[in-house]
């Protein structure tokens, strides 16, 4: 496969990642600010922190609340992370990678395309919310479907499932990042109702309240939040499920191509290092800085692939 | 301009009376809803657009991704036809090839007067570069697009020969592939002569001019310029059905002696690049050293044997449109036959007497740049303004040399579905053709262009051309 290819396939399938948790975090964003106006504009400026876009919004907008924080999230093309932006990078990687693609997969991706241009034309007025947002979800979903359906498991299919998997455990780690202060045990409000809708905001930016709450029998705490998202590998956007699949993936390049690279090791140092962990160990050490260097261990990553495989040169 | 009763039209005579190749299809439209058939009209617009099927206009603004209209009434060509116009384009093609070896080699025909010496060495077509150089199999034009018009029942001309990267070949796939899933009934009933061996037949065609140095099963590769070229998505669509990869320049580079591509494992070789960039663009060390489009050495590894370049650097200098006035003395004198296709008659505007009759004559002629294509820069006389016309004046007078003149032909119609029905518009035809040392392959039909609107005479897409699935009728 060119190296080209390779990286068109990686970034086409970060880029829908990105689409679709965009859309998911907007949708906790929503749902916080509807049921507690108080704190919304700390909510929705969260957003954008999680997003990792707070400076570009900051230059377009005042204030944080649904209408700036939606339009800059979905459609706004300044950002380079919103919707609109990433799912015409992601069909524009599609065409590069035309031939790597089932009809399926590129039919999907362009379908995908046409559908959400169509419906971020114009701003998302706040009763067509929910809808738009379902939208992009499932528009995300039916690439994955005829990517699942149609693919052939080869080295195509792990360059595709790489990205989508370093871009899930960037976004998680952001996600609890941005949100680490209210899982400390030490907060003031330990139990309060303000607590519980911010643990809950998290499990829904993640779509796990429901998974959590029925493995846990409807006991919501913080450090089971935390133990839920890093470490547990049923949970298909913990970053231990991300970094078992990192690890498969880049073994099967390994196995096919006859050789191992130092992505190997690395994506393998990574994942030792959450399994070593207890989530008790993570907090002696530091919830925000294990995640710090948990981030930049993944964007190490990333970069390692993209030299190893030869994406540009 | 020519009087109604002067156009052919390939499908009705008369009111309501089908031509023969056209019987079956006429008795079933007879019979068809006209609202369901403008349904299907928007459907195929809708297959076409999740398809991707698009092209980019140069010069508007982004997101000017269009698509090229399909009308759904198809063009019909009978097999006796068929076989007569394939005979013909195999003969010119034929005759091509043999032209391009020869002018690059002794230049018998030169020697013989056939052919001004003028007309080759002051060509830009022409390359110094491809003088002895002898591509593997001898063959020149492994993919040629050559444009067919027809006046009337036995009329077809050669309007252009194209010969160095003619385009469309995946809209006649497509168009096809859209038609069986819209009317497979039709398909039931008219037995139509199949297309869809294009992809298998032009890899095959490829593979078997190998270079020398290609040891193994043959690596073939499509070049791009990258996804803002216009056809991208033809190049990608030709690289995915073939199974071949499709590359840019930047993927490429000259290791010992070979051109190979970077891949996720390194280095590997390429036996046979499909270009489809432009001879100017290919090689920035041999030629346009502005290009980012080719390989810096490729022509230096092509000449010694190391690449198959398909079409062959310099294949300009026989589409060339100077050239095109030629054609029927370089098919006699190569073929030893007369022409079976005509050419159109041609005024060189370089010759002192054509340019006066030309200039006397600019209302009523098609006036074309020698190097132009894609339907820019050129003057259709009756359909021009007056004020059109005086600016024209002055640009051929300037540089008569770039310009030739030809009769406006009255081009046959074949009927589009209109909100009122059907309604004939003109027609010309692009057939496609492989040429391997096994031989010489045309796919029954090729690409039928329509100018949609009324009584106009430019079919090119980037001018509001359309396009046609075209039948050949099994006989």
């Amino acid at each position: 496969m060119l190296g080209k290819t390779a990286g068109g396939l990686y970034w086409m399938f970060r880029y829908l990642e990105r689409s679709e948790n965009n859309a998911r975090l907007v949708d906790a964003g929503f749902r916080i600010a509807l049921t507690r106006s108080a704190a919304a504009e700390d909510e929705w400026m969260s957003v954008i922190q999680t997003a990792g876009v707070q400076e570009g919004f900051l230059e377009r907008h005042d204030q944080a609340d649904a209408s700036t924080v939606t339009d800059y999230m979905l459609r706004d093309k300044t950002n380079s992370s919103s919707v609109l932006s990433v799912v015409e990078a992601a069909r524009n990687n599609a065409r590069l990678v035309r031939t790597a693609l089932t009809r399926e997969v590129w039919e999907a991706t362009n379908e995908c395309w046409l559908a959400l241009k169509d419906v971020l034309a114009r701003p998302v007025r706040e009763r067509d919310l929910p809808e738009t947002l379902g939208t992009i979800r499932q528009q995300s979903a039916l690439v994955r479907a005829a990517l699942h359906g149609t693919m052939l498991r080869n080295d195509i299919y792990d360059f595709a499932r790489i990205g989508t998997f370093i871009e899930r455990a960037d976004n998680t780690a952001r996600i609890l990042d941005v949100k680490y202060y209210v899982l400390l045990p030490s907060v003031m409000h330990v139990g309060s109702s303000l607590d519980n809708v911010q643990w809950e905001t998290i499990l829904r930016s993640v779509s796990a309240q429901r998974a959590y709450r029925w493995l846990n029998a409807g006991d919501i705490n913080p450090k089971g939040i935390a133990e839920f998202l890093i470490r547990d590998r049923r949970l298909p956007r913990s970053l231990a499920f991300c970094y078992t699949k990192l690890v498969d993936n880049l073994g099967y390049l390994a196995d096919d191509y006859g050789h191992r690279l130092p992505c190997h090791d690395l994506s393998e140092e990574v994942l030792a290092k959450l399994r070593g962990h207890t989530i008790d160990t993570i907090f002696d050490q530091g919830l925000h800085q294990f995640l710090e260097e948990f981030l930049s261990a993944n964007n190490r990553l990333g970069r390692q692939i993209e030299q190893d495989y030869r994406f540009y040169g | 301009m020519d009087s109604a009763k002067s156009i052919f039209d390939e499908m009705l005579v008369g009111e309501n009376e089908a031509r023969s190749p056209y019987s079956d299809y006429h008795g079933w439209f007879l019979e068809e809803d006209a609202a369901r058939l403008n349904r299907k009209s928007k459907e195929a617009e809708t297959f076409f657009r999740r398809t991707g099927i698009t092209f980019n206009v140069y010069g508007q603004e982004e997101a000017a991704e269009r698509l090229i209209p399909f009308d759904i009434v198809p063009r019909i060509i009978s097999g006796r036809e068929w076989a007569r116009l394939s005979r013909g384009i195999e003969q010119r093609v034929r005759a091509i090839n043999s032209f391009l070896y020869d002018i690059y080699h002794r230049q018998e025909i030169i020697r013989a007067g056939r052919v001004p010496v003028e007309l080759i060495a002051q060509n830009e077509a022409f390359l110094d570069k491809m003088i002895g150089v002898a591509p593997p199999g001898n063959i020149y034009t492994h993919i040629v697009g050559t444009d067919i018009v027809r006046t009337g029942e036995d009329q077809f001309y050669v309007l252009e020969d194209n010969a160095r990267t003619p385009s469309g070949v995946s809209y006649m796939l497509e168009n096809r592939e859209t038609m069986l899933q819209m009317f497979p009934e039709l398909f039931s009933k008219i037995r139509v002569q199949p297309v869809s061996d294009y992809p298998k037949n032009l890899r095959r065609s490829l593979s078997a001019c190998v270079p020398d140095k290609c040891d193994g099963k043959p690596v073939v590769a499509v070049l791009t310029p990258g996804i803002h070229n216009s056809a991208y998505f033809e190049h990608a669509f030709l690289a995915d059905q073939m199974g071949a990869e499709l590359v840019e320049g930047h993927d490429l580079r000259v290791i010992d002696g070979r051109i190979a591509m970077r891949t996720t494992r390194g280095y590997t070789p390429i036996d046979v690049i499909y270009r489809r960039i432009d001879d100017d663009f290919l090689d920035p060390l041999n030629f346009n050293p502005q290009s980012l489009l080719g390989v810096p050495g490729i022509m230096d590894v092509y000449r010694a044997g190391g690449i198959t370049i398909a079409n062959a650097p310099g294949t300009g200098i026989a589409d060339d449109k100077a050239i095109y006035s030629y054609m029927p003395d370089i098919v006699e004198f190569y073929t030893g036959e007369t022409a079976i296709l005509k050419n159109v008659p041609t005024w060189r505007c370089s010759d002192d007497d054509s340019l006066t009759y030309v200039l006397e004559h600019l209302d009523e002629l098609v006036v074309k740049e020698v190097h132009g294509s894609g339907g820019y820069g050129m003057l259709v006389g009756p359909a021009a303004s007056k004020r059109e016309i005086a600016a024209f004046r002055e640009k051929l007078k300037a540089k008569p040399g770039n310009y030739i003149a030809q009769p406006t032909l009255s081009l046959s119609t074949v009927p589009i579905l209109t909100k009122k029905g059907l309604a004939p518009r003109h027609v010309d035809l692009r057939p496609f053709v492989l040429v391997s040392p096994n031989g010489i392959n045309i796919t029954p039909g090729g690409l039928t262009r329509v100018a949609l609107k009324k009584g106009s005479l430019v079919v090119n897409s980037s001018q509001g051309g359309g396009t046609k699935d075209t039948w050949v009728l099994e006989e």
